[in-house]
C-alpha cells in the first residue's frame, strides 16, 4: 500500500515534471499538432494520377519525418473534393475553421485549387498545390500563402510545345477540356507555338469528363494540322489517344499528350503510346534516389508514382522542415522559411521556391520507350532533354501576380 | 452547300455518322431500361453497373481464360444476366408493392456498391481492351475514315434492338410479358406462371446492358465507372422517347445520338447539356414522352 503510493506520488510528481516541458514544447505548435489536409480525388477519374497515392506520398513523408515534429504529432487527413469547386471550398473551410488543419496539399483540378488558395489565404494556413495545374496559381490569383510545387501548364506547354515546334512540327490542333485547367494548358501551350514560329490552327473545346472522343477527333483530322495538342488528363486523355488510333489519326498527325502520366502510359498500354514525347516533372527510374522511394511508394499502392504524388511527398517535408527549423508553425514566418531554404530530396536539386510561389525546378522532356526497349513492368520512359528550372518556368518578369513589385 | 455553316459536307457526314455510332449504344442501352421499366416498374439504376460489369467480364475472359471477344459477346450478357436475376430474386422481388422511389434508391445503391468494388480491384484509369483482329482497320468512305469495329457495333446494336422489338411486339412470348404488364393477376389466373417472366424479363434487361458493355468494351477504355458517366444520358433518353415504350428508345436513342453529334461540331461545350435541354422541352409538350401514352 505504502508502496503503490509511492509509486502514485512518483507518477504525479513526473507529470507535474514533464508537462510544462512538454507545453513549452509543443506550445509553439498551434492545437498541439501539425494537421496537414490532403484534398484530392480520391473516387474520380484523377483518382490514380493523384488520389489514394497522393495520401500515401503526405503519410511516408510524415512517417519518414519520426511522426513529430517540435514533439507534436502530425497528422495526415484526407478529403475527396470530387473535382467539384464547391466540394473543396466547404471542406477547405470546416478543416480550417474546425478541424484546425495546418496546411493543405494535392489540390487536384485547377478549378478546386483556385477555389481553395483563396479560403487558405483569407485563415492565414499554407496551401501546397502539387496536383491543379493552371499558372493562375502563381499570376493572377497568386497569394502570399500558396505554394505551387510539381510542375504548371506554362511548364508542360513549353517543354513539349516548344519542343516539338522547334523540330519542325509548325501546325497546332487541340482538344481541349472545357475548364480552368485546360482553358490555361492551350492559351501557355499557344503562346510557345508561335514564339517558337509556328501556328494554331484551331481547337475544340469538350465538356469535362467527357466520354466519347471521336467528333473531335475527326475535327482535328479535318483541320489538317501536323500535331494535334491533347489538354485533356488522365480517362479523357486515355480514350483520346485510344480513339485516334481506331480513326487512323497516325501517321499522317501526330499526337501530343500535353499532360501525361505514368500510370497513363500504364493503362493504355505501350503499342498505343510509344514514341510519344511529353514533358514531366518526375520518373522514377532516374537515379537511385528516386528509385529508392518509389520502390518504397511502390510497394504499399502497386503502382508507380506520379510527378504529383511525388511532389506531394517532397512539398510536406519541406513544410515540415520549415516548422522544426523556425520552431512555429505559424503560417507567415514558415512561409519566408519555406522561401528561404532550398529544395533538395529525390524530387528536386536545388529547387527554390519564388516570390509568386512558383517552386522552381528542373523539368525533364520524356519519350515513351517501345516494347522491345522497356525491360520490365513500368519501364516506360527515356529522357530526351533535362530543361532547367530558370527555362522551365514562365520567367518572373513575365508574371501577373501583384505580390511581384516590378 | 454547308460552308455557311463553317464545315464541308464530308466533315457533316462523318460527324453525323459518328452521331449514329453513338446514337446506337444509347438505343441498346435505353432498350434495356425500357423494358425493365415497362414490365417490372423498376426505375433500374443498375443499369451503367450492369453494362460497365458486361465489358469487364469480356476483360477478365480474355485476360485469365483466353476467352476471346466473339465468345464474350455470348458469356458476357450471360453472366450479368445470371448476376441480374440473383438480384431480381432476393432484392427486387420485394418491392413491386411498393413506390418507384423504393426501386430506384436500391437499384441506385447496388449501382454504387457495384461500381465502388471494382474501382477498389482495378483503379479507376481502367483497363485496356484491344479489338478483335477481323474487325480492325479502317475503311475509307472518302468522306470519313470509319473504323471497321465502329461499323460492326452499328450494325450489332441495331440487329439487337430489332431482334429484341419483334419479340416483344410480334411474338407469343411478347404478347404474354406485354400482358404481363397490363394486368398481371389476370394472365396468371390464365395460367402463365408471371413470377418467372419478370424474373426472366429482368434478367434480359441486364443481359442487353452486358451486351452492350462488350461492344464498348475495345472503343472507351474499361474503368468502372464508365456506366454511370453513359447512364444519365441513356434515363434522358428513355424519358424523352416516353417510359416504357420499346420502339420509342431505340428511336429516340438512334435520333439523340445524331443530335448530340451535330452539337460537338457546332457548339461542343453543349454538346453534355444538349439532350437534358431537349428531355425539358419535350416534357414541358408531352409529359409522357414522345412514344408514351398518358394513364
Amino acid at each position: 500500500m505504502r508502496f503503490s503510493k509511492k509509486i502514485l506520488t512518483a507518477a504525479v510528481c513526473a507529470v507535474c515534471i514533464a508537462a510544462p516541458a512538454a507545453w513549452a514544447q509543443t506550445g509553439k505548435i498551434s492545437n498541439g499538432v501539425v494537421k496537414i489536409g490532403v484534398m484530392t480525388d480520391l473516387s474520380g477519374l484523377y483518382a490514380d494520377l493523384a488520389g489514394p497515392g497522393s495520401v500515401l506520398a503526405a503519410k511516408m513523408a510524415a512517417e519518414d519525418f519520426g511522426g513529430k515534429v517540435l514533439g507534436a504529432p502530425i497528422e495526415v487527413i484526407a478529403g475527396d473534393l470530387q473535382n467539384k469547386p464547391d466540394v473543396a471550398s466547404s471542406i477547405a473551410r470546416r478543416w480550417l475553421d474546425q478541424e484546425n488543419v495546418d496546411m493543405i496539399t494535392d489540390l487536384t483540378g485547377s478549378a478546386a485549387a483556385l477555389a481553395v488558395v483563396k479560403i487558405v489565404k483569407e485563415k492565414n494556413r499554407i496551401a501546397m498545390v502539387s496536383s491543379g495545374g493552371t499558372t493562375r496559381l502563381t499570376n493572377e490569383d497568386c497569394t502570399d500563402r500558396t505554394v505551387h510545387w510539381a510542375y504548371d501548364t506554362y511548364a508542360l506547354a513549353n517543354g513539349s510545345a516548344r519542343a516539338l515546334t522547334q523540330e519542325g512540327a509548325k501546325t497546332w490542333f487541340f482538344i481541349t477540356p472545357d475548364y480552368a485547367f485546360g482553358h490555361s494548358m492551350e492559351k501557355d501551350a499557344s503562346e510557345a507555338i508561335v514564339a517558337a514560329g509556328g501556328k494554331v490552327l484551331g481547337s475544340v473545346k469538350h465538356p469535362f469528363p467527357g466520354s466519347d472522343f471521336s467528333s473531335f477527333l475527326l475535327q482535328a483530322q479535318a483541320s489538317g494540322a501536323q500535331v494535334i495538342g491533347l489538354n485533356n488528363a488522365s480517362s479523357d486523355l486515355i480514350t483520346t489517344i485510344k480513339q485516334a488510333a481506331e480513326f487512323g489519326v497516325a501517321p499522317k498527325q501526330r499526337l501530343v499528350g500535353m499532360i501525361f502520366m505514368i500510370t497513363d502510359i500504364h493503362s493504355i498500354g505501350l503499342k498505343a503510346t510509344q514514341g510519344m514525347i511529353y514533358t514531366d516533372a518526375f520518373y522514377w527510374d532516374m537515379n537511385d534516389e528516386t528509385r529508392a522511394w518509389s520502390k518504397r511508394f511502390f510497394e504499399r499502392q502497386k503502382r508507380m508514382p506520379t510527378m504529383i504524388q511525388a511532389g506531394v511527398y517532397s512539398a510536406v517535408t519541406h513544410y515540415l522542415k520549415a516548422i522544426k527549423a523556425s520552431g512555429t508553425d505559424e503560417a507567415g514566418v514558415i512561409m519566408a522559411k519555406m522561401k528561404a531554404t532550398p529544395v533538395n530530396d529525390f524530387f528536386a536539386k536545388n529547387g527554390k521556391i519564388r516570390e509568386d510561389g512558383r517552386m522552381v525546378h528542373d523539368m525533364y522532356l520524356m519519350q515513351v520507350k517501345n516494347s522491345e526497349e522497356s525491360k520490365q513492368p513500368w519501364d516506360y520512359l527515356k529522357l530526351l532533354k533535362v530543361i532547367p528550372g530558370d527555362q522551365a518556368f514562365q520567367p518572373l518578369s513575365k508574371s501577373r501576380c501583384p505580390l511581384i513589385k516590378k | 452547300m454547308f460552308e455557311w455553316l463553317g464545315i464541308t459536307p464530308q466533315g457533316l457526314y462523318g460527324q453525323l455518322l459518328v452521331g449514329l455510332i453513338n446514337g446506337s449504344f444509347y438505343a441498346t442501352l435505353s432498350l434495356g431500361l425500357a423494358v425493365i421499366f415497362g414490365l417490372l416498374n423498376i426505375v433500374n439504376f443498375t443499369h451503367g453497373a450492369q453494362y460497365m460489369m458486361g465489358a469487364f467480364v469480356a476483360w477478365m475472359g480474355l485476360r485469365y481464360f483466353g476467352v476471346n471477344y466473339w465468345w464474350s459477346l455470348i458469356l458476357a450478357p450471360l453472366a450479368v444476366g445470371v448476376v441480374g436475376i440473383v438480384l431480381e430474386l432476393t432484392l427486387l422481388r420485394r418491392l413491386y408493392r411498393m413506390d418507384h422511389l423504393y426501386g430506384l434508391l436500391l437499384t441506385f445503391g447496388l449501382a454504387l456498391i457495384i461500381e465502388g468494388g471494382f474501382r477498389q480491384a482495378f483503379g479507376i484509369s481502367g483497363e485496356q481492351y484491344d479489338i478483335p483482329e477481323a474487325l480492325t482497320g479502317a475503311t475509307n468512305l472518302g468522306f470519313i475514315f470509319l473504323p471497321n469495329y465502329r461499323a460492326w457495333v452499328v450494325a450489332a446494336s441495331l440487329v439487337v434492338c430489332f431482334f429484341a422489338w419483334f419479340v416483344i411486339e410480334r411474338t407469343k412470348l411478347g404478347a404474354y410479358l406485354r400482358a404481363g404488364t397490363e394486368n398481371p393477376q389476370l394472365l396468371q389466373a390464365f395460367g402463365v406462371n408471371v413470377p418467372v417472366l419478370v424474373t426472366l424479363t429482368y434478367g434480359f434487361g441486364a443481359a442487353l446492358a452486358g451486351f452492350a458493355g462488350v461492344l464498348a468494351a475495345p472503343i472507351f477504355q474499361v474503368n468502372p465507372v464508365m456506366g454511370s458517366n453513359l447512364l444519365i444520358v441513356v434515363f434522358a433518353v428513355v424519358v424523352i422517347g416516353g417510359l416504357g415504350s420499346i420502339l420509342g428508345s431505340i428511336l429516340t436513342g438512334v435520333g439523340l445520338g445524331l443530335i448530340e453529334g451535330l452539337t460537338k461540331v457546332f457548339y461542343p461545350e453543349g454538346s453534355s447539356v444538349v439532350i437534358f435541354v431537349i428531355m425539358a422541352v419535350i416534357l414541358l409538350i408531352r409529359p409522357a414522352g414522345l412514344f408514351g401514352k398518358e394513364k
